[in-house]
């Protein structure tokens, strides 16, 4: 598997002192939707920032696309764009030329064919002659991703390009993302929707306090840490869970209504017809039974409380 | 290896187009201002004032108005430039751009320099208007006058750079260098002061400029032309050797 960002042993100490990096080792395979999870202050902008040129690492090697980006960094940074997660627009310049200002920043000869072929796709171009203040905020943030692609870069680093975004942008943003990582552009995001890593991701890191817990492919990652829960709602109240039912997997809610049993779905065992044929023996009768499987937020949660 | 040429045009192109967005603030002030004081000090109080060396007062100070505006608007242009993406954030372009810093000083530095030698030339017409004057070396008018736009382009940028606030911004412009030109020989020929204040002077960076300006005009100077030349090429020296540290360790730029 050919690598498209590689990083290594990447240490990264701020002036304050404060450790946002902690040895880390990532690859980014080439063509894939990569999703970065983690808290806030895990270092996940640190590490976009160090890869993209921002952020100078402490320690460490950052290979994107085969150049190193220290010694290499004009080849480096022109495969490279980025969406920052703070609106940062320049005010008084128009859509159009603050997108050609940034293709011409890159590196790459002026292409208005192209240019407006961007604009065009991002719903951007009846807005192309409007100074950037006069727009609304999710007109900046399309403005910014213009930005981002106006040198047609091969990876893409969205970080929180979701975050105080209507749906309707939103819903626009991830289908061109889709589109994007179809012609072959390789996608790095970071977010705190879930939903949206576990729907569009091909494999997912968590990063927490400067370290990598984990990088695994997303139905890997579901499989290994999904857990199935069976809920069963009770017809009669109980005061306490049952001691023959006590040591188990079992767990009864605040009201005594419900009796929730957890189990691994990839075991061969997984319990249920012992479970139900216990509860036959203890006479207690129930109404409904509805079976669930963990979201990527709960492993994520969960993995995250364990290894933090 | 080659240089990103599209880069230092971008910036240079964005740079100008904020030039002539602020055309009243860049052109305007600055004309009217130095307009002003040809009326005061060259029509009003010159007359008066009779003539230093074989040149009237009223030509006698238009070298050291053009310098005067020239040191300020190269420094708030250059400054303002590099601050205000630092200001806004969007800085980060710049820093993810496959951009040397070479280039980006040539982007920056390039257009103030380019704009203040339009205002230095501005000036010049504005003061025909009022005061006849002839220049005597206009060859090594014009090099002063690059050579002193970008030196203090430079110096513009590294405050740009240094600055985490709009007052540091004005701060030395205002506190600095103003004083420094007034004191610099602007209105006045150093051999008028007393021999004392005549060392002192020396130690005034701007009377080199001035000196060296006015001598391209009429031939006179406080200083030899050679040692004021000498003197703004090693201000220049110093304002690369700084930017050189800034861009070697990040300073205020990358983190």
């Amino acid at each position: 598997m050919s690598s498209i960002i590689s990083v290594r042993g990447l240490n990264k100490t701020y002036a304050s002192g404060f450790e946002a990096l902690k040895n880390v080792d990532l690859d980014i395979r080439r063509g894939e939707l990569f999703a970065l999870l983690g808290p806030n202050g895990a270092g996940k902008t640190t590490l976009i920032g160090a890869i993209c040129g921002i952020v100078i690492p402490t320690r460490g090697t950052i290979h994107a696309d085969g150049h190193d980006i220290a010694t290499d960094f004009r080849a480096a940074r022109a495969k490279i764009g980025l969406v920052p997660q703070e609106l940062a627009t320049d005010a008084f310049e128009t859509v159009r030329a603050t997108v050609s200002f940034s293709r011409g920043l890159f590196g790459k000869a002026a292409s208005p064919a192209y240019i407006e072929k961007l604009l065009r796709d991002l719903s951007l171009w009846d807005k192309k002659d409007a100074k950037v203040m006069t727009l609304s905020g999710g007109m900046k943030r399309r403005v910014m991703i213009a930005k981002a692609l106006s040198h047609e870069p091969t990876i893409l680093f969205l970080d929180e390009p979701t975050a105080g975004v209507d749906v309707e942008l939103r819903r626009d943003m991830w289908q061109m993302v889709r589109k994007l990582r179809e012609s072959g552009v390789t996608i790095i995001l970071t977010t705190h929707y879930i939903e949206e890593a576990e729907e569009m991701a091909d494999r997912i890191g968590v990063i927490s306090k400067g370290r990598i817990l984990l990088v695994e492919d997303k139905a890997t990652l579901m499989a290994r840490l999904g857990k199935k829960q069976l809920t069963l709602n009770l017809q009669a109240p109980l005061a306490q869970l049952p001691t023959e039912l006590s040591g188990q997997p079992v767990e009864l809610s605040a009201d005594g209504t419900a009796l929730t049993y957890t189990f691994d779905s990839q075991g061969e065992q997984t319990g249920i017809g012992t479970l139900l044929r216990r509860l036959n023996e203890l006479g207690i009768d129930f109404k409904s039974l509805q079976s669930s499987e963990s979201s990527l937020e709960d492993i994520f949660v969960s993995l995250v409380r364990e290894r933090a | 290896m080659s240089m990103n040429l599209h880069a230092v045009r971008a910036i240079y192109g964005f740079e100008m187009a904020r030039f002539r967005r602020t055309l009243m603030q860049s052109i305007a002030s600055p004309v009217l201002s130095t307009s002003l004081y040809f009326i005061v000090f060259g029509a009003a109080i010159g007359s008066r004032i009779g003539s230093i060396g074989n040149v009237s007062y009223g030509a006698f100070i238009i070298p050291g108005l053009v310098m005067l505006s020239l040191l300020s608007e190269s420094i708030s242009n250059a400054s303002f430039g590099i601050y205000m993406p630092k200001f806004t954030g969007t800085i980060y372009e710049l820093l993810s751009a496959p951009v040397s810093y070479f280039e980006a000083v040539l982007g920056y530095v390039g257009a103030a320099a380019t704009k203040s030698m339009v205002l230095g030339a501005l000036i010049l017409v504005t003061a025909r208007l009022f005061v006849p004057y002839e220049i005597q070396h206009p060859v090594a008018m014009v090099a002063v006058l690059l050579l002193t736009a970008v030196t203090f382009s430079l110096f513009g940028f590294i405050i740009g750079v240094w600055a985490d606030g709009f007052e540091k911004l004005q701060i030395v412009p205002l506190m600095v260098i103003t004083p420094l030109t007034f004191l610099g020989g602007s209105f006045y020929s150093i051999s008028m002061l007393s021999p004392f204040w005549q060392k002192v002077a020396l130690f005034n960076p701007v009377v080199y400029l001035i000196s060296g300006f006015r001598w391209s005009f009429y031939g006179v100077s406080d200083v030899n032309i050679g040692i004021s030349v000498g003197m703004t090429l090693l201000f220049l020296v110093v304002c690369l050797a700084v930017i050189r540290y800034i861009f070697k360790t990040g300073y205020r730029l990358r983190n």
